[in-house]
């Protein structure tokens, strides 16, 4: 059973309290865009083997969205943070950089 | 190859089964081979079955990671049907359901497909809705199916509670020629076929990079050394997004796990298989007389091949209340495997950005029905760039906004 941590309430909850929202970080397109750009921001997905940046909602709980940094591999979590940000913030790159060094995820590593 | 035949049974017993041959060769990786497939679950091994039995294709290599087989091919629930809503999927559907009636005569190797039939059940009023136009959409498209009311849904399955007060059956979609068939023996027919047409399939061979120049494929690197290769199919399902990445492009795809579970062995109880998309749950009757079951996937991405376990309990909560039979079983064991899910539950059987590369990906919870229509298809993209079959299943319909959308029709695993 995944447990994360949610970042507004503070309680450890288990998957069945929260409900996934898929890859975090996707940049919104928009009016004047190109096809492609469109597509990468439909459909393209980063889908990792390792380190994965995810929205997650405290469904059954606070009802706040915020972000999870975990490993699709172990299914270990580095952390999970605010989803005000458009990137991970330093102290969650720091914990994956500890356990993962080199990691790379799109734009960040 | 020596055959398979009842007279090779006789000749064998006579010589305290000495004779029989290995089914297919480990040989070392060649430098070069005109394609090669990564991947031998059942789409690469079909694939490269017919490069070789349709286009005389067979200096090809099959490159496995762990064992052939060991992916979702053996993880499977092993239900076939084709009973889908768009016509693109019915045609390629269809062609593997109807390859299955002759593929252990064509393999020499008996793949035990047992055309029970399949019913899906409808268990609300949407779904009758929804079956009763795929029944019709069938008709125009050449496969048989029919809808059926409730009376005869219990009149085929004897042990289903059809007056369930939360999930009762309103009736189902049969398709009298749908049924299962043995997992393991299709990868194993197809690796042993391909084998004595000289073809190499490569076990415990991770590839680990793609090489190309001038945006055309070159080879792959792997854990056994480079080799060479004109064309490439890639046919790697949960970890096409992973292969992809090395090929330098990325997919309209996401991995996540599907699990399945199986009884203690019971006497026989049920001769069909029963799919109830409502509740996530399908059911058949293995022939050890398991009663083996089916769920949901997982909502969250996922590598490790094991899932959560509160899906596994959902799913036999769920049908419980239509087979009353179950509450009273003890499950023997579960596991899962991980499936390539695409937005629009459709499979992507493609030319790829780079030249020479093709992917045949994206069958995600139902693939096992597919495979030999599926090799079949992509074995024409690769030898001749196009097929009927796969045009529609293109990566672009993305782009274009051309989905093939089974999501909403055929429901939801497999
Ligand atoms: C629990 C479960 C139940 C299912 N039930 C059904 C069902 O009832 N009916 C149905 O039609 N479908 C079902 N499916 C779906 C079906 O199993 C798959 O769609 C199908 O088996 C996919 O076949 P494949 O050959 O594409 O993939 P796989 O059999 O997974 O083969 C892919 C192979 O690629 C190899 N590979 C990966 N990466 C590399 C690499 N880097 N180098 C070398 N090799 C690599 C893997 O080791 C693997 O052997 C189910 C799936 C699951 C998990
Ligand atoms: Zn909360």
């Amino acid at each position: 059973m995944l447990i994360l941590q949610c970042p507004y309430c503070g309680i450890n909850a288990d998957e069945t309290e929260l409900a996934a929202g898929g890859q975090a970080h996707i940049k919104r397109e928009t009016v004047g865009s190109d096809d492609n750009a469109f597509e990468d921001y439909l459909f393209r997905r980063v889908n990792p083997k390792g380190v994965h940046f995810e929205r997650w909602r405290h469904a059954n709980g606070c009802g706040k969205w915020f972000h999870a940094a975990r490993c699709t591999m172990t299914l270990e979590v580095f952390g999970t943070y605010k989803a005000q940000t458009f990137e991970p913030p330093q102290n969650i790159k720091d914990a994956i950089s500890a356990k993962r060094p080199g990691w790379k995820w799109g734009d960040f590593s | 190859m020596k055959r398979y035949s009842a007279f090779a049974i006789a000749r064998e017993a006579t010589r305290y089964h000495q004779g029989w041959e290995r089914a297919w060769a480990s040989p070392d990786p060649k430098k070069r081979y005109d394609a090669i497939i990564i991947g031998a679950g059942g789409h690469g091994l079909a694939s490269a079955y017919y490069l070789g039995k349709n286009f005389g294709i067979t200096n090809v290599a099959v490159i496995e990671k762990g064992w052939l087989g060991g992916g979702n091919t053996g993880r499977n629930t092993t239900i076939i049907r084709s009973n889908y809503l768009q016509d693109p999927s019915a045609a390629i559907y269809e062609k593997a359901r109807s390859l299955y009636e002759t593929m252990s005569q064509d393999l020499n190797y008996n793949v035990m497909f047992s055309p029970r039939g399949v019913i899906m059940l409808a268990q609300t009023h949407h779904e009758v809705r929804g079956y009763q136009r795929t029944a019709h959409a069938n008709a125009l498209q050449g496969v048989t199916t029919e809808w059926i009311n409730s009376a005869r849904v219990k009149e085929l399955c004897p042990i289903m509670n059809i007056e369930g007060p939360r999930y009762p059956v309103l009736g189902g979609l049969w398709q009298a020629r749908g049924g299962t068939a043995r997992h393991d023996a299709v990868a194993w027919g197809y690796a042993r076929a391909c084998s004595d047409m000289g073809m190499d399939i490569l076990q415990k061979c991770e590839v680990t990079g793609v090489m190309s120049e001038g945006g055309k494929v070159k080879g792959v690197a792997t854990s056994r050394g480079d080799i060479l290769c004109d064309k490439l199919g890639i046919v790697v399902a949960g970890n096409s997004g992973h292969v992809a990445e090395m090929a330098g492009f990325r997919l309209p795809l996401e991995s996540v796990a599907l699990q399945a579970l199986v009884s203690e062995p019971i006497k026989p109880c049920m001769d069909i298989v029963v799919m109830a998309n409502t509740v996530h749950g399908y059911l058949s009757q293995s022939d050890k007389g398991e009663m083996v079951i089916g769920g949901g996937t997982d909502s969250y991405n996922n590598y490790t091949q094991r899932g959560s376990f509160h899906h596994v309990e959902e799913t036999v909560r769920a049908l419980i209340e239509t087979f009353p039979i179950l509450s009273r079983l003890k499950m023997l064991r579960q596991w899962g495997g991980i499936v390539d899910v695409t937005g629009d539950r459709s499979p992507i059987l493609s030319k790829t950005p780079l030249e020479g590369c093709f992917i045949n990906c994206g069958w995600g919870t139902g693939g096992f029905k597919a495979i030999p229509g599926s090799g079949w298809g992509f074995a024409e993209l690769m030898a001749k760039g196009y097929s009927p079959l796969t045009s529609e299943f293109g990566l672009d319909r993305f782009k274009e906004g051309r989905f093939i959308d089974e999501s909403v029709a055929a429901g939801v695993a497999h």
